[in-house]
């Protein structure tokens, strides 16, 4: 760029690099408040990006964790084609065995498994509580299901109990409602034991569930052992069981019990089962970063386009206050591109260390954000190295109108000012 | 071709105008400088004198390669410069010509030293020698005490003398000192006169431009500057300045 070479070839000059960064240097520190205000901008604007790009990995990461925790876990089976047979007595036949629950238990990976189905509304009939509303309701769901289904939707707030195995061994006439449930049907103490009537079959209430991780439907319908459902309703042949298995895995676990809990429960026709394996967690989680990094980019660039302007503003500024040392500098035998290198280093320079303490402080941002979050914070490396060269390449994009304004200040316009 | 009135002098000249004007272009062209031809030899102190706007600080541009003339010719050290580049005619100030500014033009955050050694930075003087050099110039105008104070820390006259170390370390042709005692105080002003005359005793080529009588007093030679004309006033002391009386109408 000009260094050690003769113009006339008499004597060469000798404006080395290492000249033109004393120079440079000499010029950022006579004003230091001036290039600390210059900098903040390139802080500002690097700051917010690597915060951006950080937080934005941190929260897909953590909404990958919160789907790998839940939903990572969590295997549904379906007989979409349980329509059934003639069993011979007269009803359904379900696809999954009576012994289901134990059969998915045997997997290794499965936490918890349990067997559930909606059953029709026309079949139940009317719903009361008589002490409450004599009417009665036709639009709660009534879900039967297995023990083991209680497990499987992790349940976090009980009031009273859920039923057990020997409740559905027995086929006891007692359910568990769901808190909406509850509420719409007036039944909120269990204390009294209190009971509802299903078609005009009366059912001990022994339990409220307040709340679940999984399958918050369950939080608006009626639980009822699936024994006590098949004694009250039987489901007509030809008429769809629609029995479902919620399975509950250990992390990691689902893909594999996926694969293996349809030859458990049908080894004879494993096909005819319909299994929903969680979706690839990597997946989700690229796509997660994708649709918030392209919002969130776009904020970081702005920032960075403003900070940037803001230099261009201060140097330009710089510029018109030092006209006299430029006009000084061209009469002692300075370049056109001297000036403008020396400008335009400068405009790096201050752009590098803004974008060094930028990365630091968008770094230390992530930190504090996830710490008060309890997230674990995730800065990629292509996030946060780079960061100090954007700086730079900001600090000279910012400062070449600034550089060019400054060749064009000639000596003797300087001195008459 | 000379025209009437132009001083000649045979022997080494550092710079020579010919026929040398500049002329602002314009709906009523200004003509700031008329044609003038000038030869100052080696050694001369020279004194352009004249009141304001009337072009002699036009003329000491044109004498620095700060302004280019719009007709005439001028060379500095046999090299004409009027076909020079920008680039070339940096290298020949760089390198030629010293500069002294009546507000001395000292970079404030910058010490006595590296302001002197600014005068080196762009003139093709290795970044090694450039210290002792400067440490040099400033022994030679009495400042060896002072090569780490800062412009603020200093009087005028002190400044005015950091400023003529920048121009010495050159090791000028010629040094063009522009009302180099116009923001001084007396006594500041004698030291810094005393100075150049010292420098000019030693050999060095100097022109002053000054509106101020006593500071051309101090010259060999005097012109004046009137409306962009330029007249030999020959010694001070045969002229209007041996009266001590002001510029002549």
């Amino acid at each position: 760029m000009g260094f050690r070479r003769s113009t006339r070839g008499d004597r060469p000059p000798t404006f080395t690099f290492a000249d033109l960064l004393d120079e440079a240097i000499s010029g950022i520190v006579q004003r230091p408040s001036r290039t600390a205000l210059t900098a903040l901008g390139i802080v500002l604007g690097v700051g917010t990006l690597v915060a951006v790009l950080g937080l934005t990995t941190t929260t897909a990461n953590q909404i990958s964790q919160r789907f790998n925790v839940l939903s990572a876990t969590e295997v549904l089976v379906k007989a979409p084609e349980d329509t059934g047979g003639d069993d011979g007595a007269g009803s359904s036949r379900s696809l999954l065995p009576e012994d289901a629950d134990d059969r998915a238990m045997g997997i290794l990976g499965v936490v918890n498994a349990g067997t559930f189905r909606t059953v029709p509304a026309d079949f139940v009939g009317k719903i009361s509580n008589t002490s409450v509303d004599p009417g009665g309701y036709q639009d709660i769901d009534v879900v039967a299901a297995t023990a083991g289904f209680f497990d499987a939707v992790h349940p976090t707030e009980v009031q009273g109990r859920v039923f057990d195995r020997g409740m559905q061994e027995r086929a006891d006439r007692v359910v568990v409602l769901g808190v909406n449930a509850a509420r719409r049907l007036g039944i909120s103490n269990l204390d009294r034991g209190p009971a509802i009537l299903l078609g005009g079959v009366p059912a001990t209430v022994i339990g409220i569930l307040g709340d679940t991780e999984r399958r918050p439907e369950v939080l608006s319908a009626i639980l009822i052992p699936m024994s006590t459902a098949g004694d009250l309703w039987p489901t007509p042949a030809g008429v769809a069981a629609n029995e479902q298995m919620l399975v509950d895995t250990k992390m990691g676990a689902a893909p594999v019990v996926a694969r293996q809990v349809a030859f458990a429960l049908r080894p004879d026709n494993p096909s005819a089962l319909s299994v929903t394996a969680p979706p690839d967690p990597h997946a989700l989680h690229d796509n997660v970063a994708g649709d918030l990094g392209q919002l969130f980019m776009i904020l970081a660039l702005v920032c960075l386009v403003i900070g940037g302007l803001g230099i261009a503003n201060t140097m330009l500024v710089s510029v018109l206050e030092r006209t006299p040392e430029v006009g000084l500098r061209r009469a002692l035998g300075a370049h056109r591109k001297h000036i403008a290198l020396q400008f335009l280093t400068e405009s790096g320079i201050v752009g590098t260390i803004g974008g060094l303490i930028g990365a630091s402080v968008g770094a230390v941002t992530v930190t504090v954000v996830s710490v008060t979050q309890g997230w674990t914070p995730v800065i990629q490396p292509w996030a946060f190295l780079p960061a100090p060269v954007v700086g730079t390449l900001i600090g000279l994009a910012a400062g070449t109108y600034p550089a060019l304004r400054a060749t064009r200040i000639e000596p003797v316009e300087a001195f008459r000012r | 071709m000379t025209r009437p009135g132009a001083v000649q002098v045979a022997a080494q000249p550092v710079m020579a105008l010919r026929g040398c004007g500049l002329t602002y272009p314009g709906e009523t062209p200004v003509h700031a400088v008329r044609p003038v031809d000038l030869v100052i030899n080696q050694g001369d102190h020279v004194a352009i004198i004249g009141p304001s706007g009337s072009g002699k600080s036009t003329l000491l541009n044109i004498l620095g390669l700060l302004d280019r003339p719009t007709e005439g010719t001028y060379e500095l050290t046999g090299i004409a410069t009027g076909e020079l580049s920008d680039v070339a005619r940096a290298g020949l100030r760089s390198r030629k010509l010293g500069f002294v500014f009546q507000a001395f033009h000292l970079i404030a955050h910058r010490t006595a030293e590296e302001n002197v050694m600014l005068g080196l930075l762009y003139g093709g003087t290795p970044r090694r020698l450039r210290r002792g050099i400067a440490r040099e110039a400033l022994a030679r105008v009495g400042l060896s005490h002072r090569v780490d104070a800062v412009p603020a820390r200093m009087s005028g006259g002190e400044r005015q003398r950091v400023a003529i170390a920048r121009a010495l370390a050159v090791r000028p042709a010629l040094l063009l000192c522009d009302e180099p005692t116009g923001n001084l105080d007396s006594a500041n002003a004698g030291a810094v006169l005393s100075l150049v005359g010292d420098l000019n005793a030693d050999g060095m080529t100097i022109v002053t431009v000054t509106h101020d009588t006593a500071v051309a007093r101090r010259a060999g030679r005097t012109l004046t500057m009137r409306d962009g004309h330029l007249t030999e006033s020959g010694r001070p002391q045969d002229t209007w300045l041996g009266t001590g009386h002001g510029i002549p109408s």
